[in-house]
């Protein structure tokens, strides 16, 4: 249950991190994308072996969360807040202008790497419409400082 | 040198605080990063520390640093961005802020700080109080859960402590995923030393030697901030096997969620906590009696156990002094959407959402006309501007078909088209929906598909909606389902205009 930060960024090492405990599933999968950008098929069979699961089992918590991902993302991820409090201040029309101006659909990613989500609230809900690049908070955001924060990225 | 404050809190950061606070740096000032004090509309906000106490400006730009800082900013010189005073601010004076009590004061990880303001005085009550008087100090505050349900946190409590288990176990769901709502957010990146002293409370009152702390993906700051703020108090003996030199067990441990919004529905925030899908179940048995691991486990929400240290360290009346009727204590409201003061405003039960929206918030942001206002996240009702001068306290609010929920309130001005809110409420619940009761799973797709139909001028879709609501309410697994109806059906009753057929996009 302890989580010791010894060892690599190979799934094994980190199942061992978390002494090998099923209930460390998550943060197991969290650990494993972050050091890789996604969570490839061959992972998911080492990580059910270390943790005594059925691989049915772990593709079925993978997949549930919206997190985890099977191919990595662009080079930037730029989230969008779809929320009720974002959409007040405009959020449906940030959306469509942004993904002109990246040249993608939300779930998509762009020819040149940015990969574009709609997200269901980022707690930023003071500052609406709220987006992050590459997870760093952005509020009260326009198309133009989303797009220069996704080029300073 | 001058110390100037500049919040280090994720939203003050989100519009520039880091580069206000590198170009006051360079400017001469000894910058300290506090915590948020909940004045979004002012951020980035500079305190500026005076004889005569701090000074405050904002929104401050890291453009216009050096030039204030020329005209005396560092001096607590008048300005127009100055806003003189920050702690006699009238949205902060108006408040009863006591689970943000420390809000904006000092920095989030001075141990010693928080408690010279008071920090720490419940737990070593609590150390000295046998466990079932510190249950019924809970019980008497009439402190109610702050998550949305406002299930009474004492009588939780006096469940989990009556039962005999080898273990039991504390957890906060801090996966906030609520549109408008951003106080535990806000508590867990800028005094998170309370919410793990409340969780230690209630780790002696109950008998738990362990604790959870659940906190949304999306929160980054927040784990950061918790998992430090861990080592702080293990360090320092507040946890671990002997806290406070007692002898007493606590240990702390802080999870991740991984997207899904249903994890804050506290079952399947224990599927999710025990490494597994995060799908709602039918209760009973609740989680009090079969919760992780099936030992009994108190889930509360982050303010809910927050809260806690004060109502130990002042007593359970004057914590019940505040609110009125059955909502006793105060409830922190986060002011979100089109609002043109957006913040955190903590008052006793009561209060109208006039004095809240008008009052606190000044209104649009945009300067229109209020039209609708959700309270209480995507699952809460909308109410029109007719219903501003309601009581926001659990009873009233359930009485005219809304709910408090976790307190967020978001405002929309009459440009909302409410047919697309009723809708994307649908749309939310489908794409959220863990999918394991076909009410909530199913439901959700044909309401959407049903409104397109009412939208496309099939006057018939309007009994199929209703009816689908009626079988999301009463037959859902959990709330998720089962509340998605009352945005619908409230934006279809106040707003019927908007539910004309027209063309669709």
């Amino acid at each position: 249950m302890a989580h010791r930060n010894n060892g690599g960024a190979d799934p094994v090492s980190i199942c061992a991190r978390y002494s090998d405990d099923p209930t460390a599933l998550i943060e197991i999968l969290h650990d494993i994308q972050h050091a890789a950008g996604a969570i490839a098929e061959g992972d998911l069979h080492v990580v059910a072996d270390r943790l005594n699961l059925s691989r049915a089992e772990v593709h079925g918590v993978m997949s549930f969360y919206s997190d985890f991902r099977r191919e990595p993302a662009g080079r930037a991820v730029v989230q969008v807040c779809r929320g009720e409090s974002c959409q007040a201040m405009g959020a449906a029309e940030l959306i469509r202008t942004l993904s002109c101006a990246l040249g993608a659909e939300p779930g998509e990613t762009s020819a040149d790497g940015v990969t574009l989500e709609a997200v269901y609230c980022l707690g930023n809900c003071a500052l609406s419409p709220a987006a992050a690049i590459n997870g760093k908070p952005l509020g009260r955001a326009t198309p133009a400082r989303i797009v220069s924060a996704v080029e300073a990225a | 040198m001058t110390t100037a404050w500049v919040s280090g809190d994720s939203a003050a950061r989100s519009v520039g605080a880091d580069e206000v606070a590198a170009a006051l740096a360079r400017g001469g000032a000894s910058v300290k990063r506090n915590s948020s004090r909940g004045l979004f509309w002012l951020e980035p906000l500079v305190e500026v520390e005076t004889p005569a106490g701090r000074v405050g400006y904002g929104p401050v730009s890291q453009d216009e640093v050096a030039a204030l800082v020329a005209d005396g900013m560092l001096e607590g010189r008048d300005h127009p961005l100055c806003i003189g005073a920050v702690d006699a601010l009238p949205y902060l004076t108006r408040q009863d802020r006591r689970t943000f009590a420390r809000a904006g004061l000092h920095e989030p990880l001075d141990l010693a700080a928080y408690e010279a303001s008071g920090g720490l005085a419940g737990m070593k009550r609590a150390l000295a109080m046998p466990p079932a008087d510190i249950v019924e100090a809970v019980v008497a505050s009439g402190l109610r859960g702050r998550g949305g349900a406002g299930f009474p946190a004492g009588i939780k409590w006096r469940t989990v402590a009556a039962q005999n288990a080898p273990a039991k176990y504390i957890v906060c769901n801090a996966d906030e995923g609520d549109s408008g709502t951003y106080a535990d957010r806000m508590l867990m990146e800028g005094d998170p030393f309370a919410l793990i002293e409340g969780m230690a409370i209630a780790g002696l009152a109950v008998g738990a030697e362990t604790g959870f702390v659940y906190i949304r993906s999306e929160y980054p700051a927040a784990i950061d901030t918790m998992r430090a703020a861990i080592r702080v108090m293990t360090n320092a003996g507040w946890l671990g096997n002997d806290i406070g030199a007692s002898g007493r067990r606590f240990h702390l441990h802080v999870r991740r969620g991984a997207g899904a919004y249903i994890c804050g529905e506290e079952t399947s925030l224990l599927a999710s906590l025990e490494g597994r899908r995060g799908e709602a179940r039918a209760k009973p048995p609740i989680p009090a009696i079969a919760g992780f691991l099936g030992a009994p486990t108190v889930v509360n929400n982050v303010l809910t156990l927050a809260a806690v240290p004060t109502i130990l360290a002042q007593g359970a009346d004057a914590y019940a002094g505040a609110g009125r009727d059955r909502s006793r204590g105060t409830q922190p409201f986060q002011l979100a959407g089109n609002v043109r003061r957006p913040g955190l405003v903590e008052v006793p039960f009561g209060i109208t959402l006039r004095e809240l929206v008008e009052g606190f918030g000044g209104g649009t942001a945009s300067g229109r006309p209020i039209r609708a206002i959700q309270l209480g996240g995507p699952l809460g009702a909308y109410v029109d501007a007719s219903m501003l001068d309601l009581a926001m306290d659990y009873e009233t609010l359930a009485a005219n078909g809304a709910m408090l929920g976790h307190g967020g309130i978001v405002v929309f001005d009459d440009t909302v088209d409410m047919a697309a809110m009723a809708r994307f409420a649908f749309e939310f619940c489908a794409i959220e929906s863990c999918g394991k009761c076909t009410p909530c799973r199913v439901g959700a797709v044909r309401g959407v598909e049903t409104m397109d139909r009412l939208l496309a001028g099939d006057g018939a879709a309007r009994h199929i909606i209703d009816d689908l609501c009626e079988l999301m309410t009463d037959g859902s697994l959990c709330a998720m389902g089962g509340l998605t109806p009352n945005p619908v059906r409230s934006a279809m009753k106040l707003f019927p205009e908007d539910f004309a057929p027209r063309s669709l996009t």
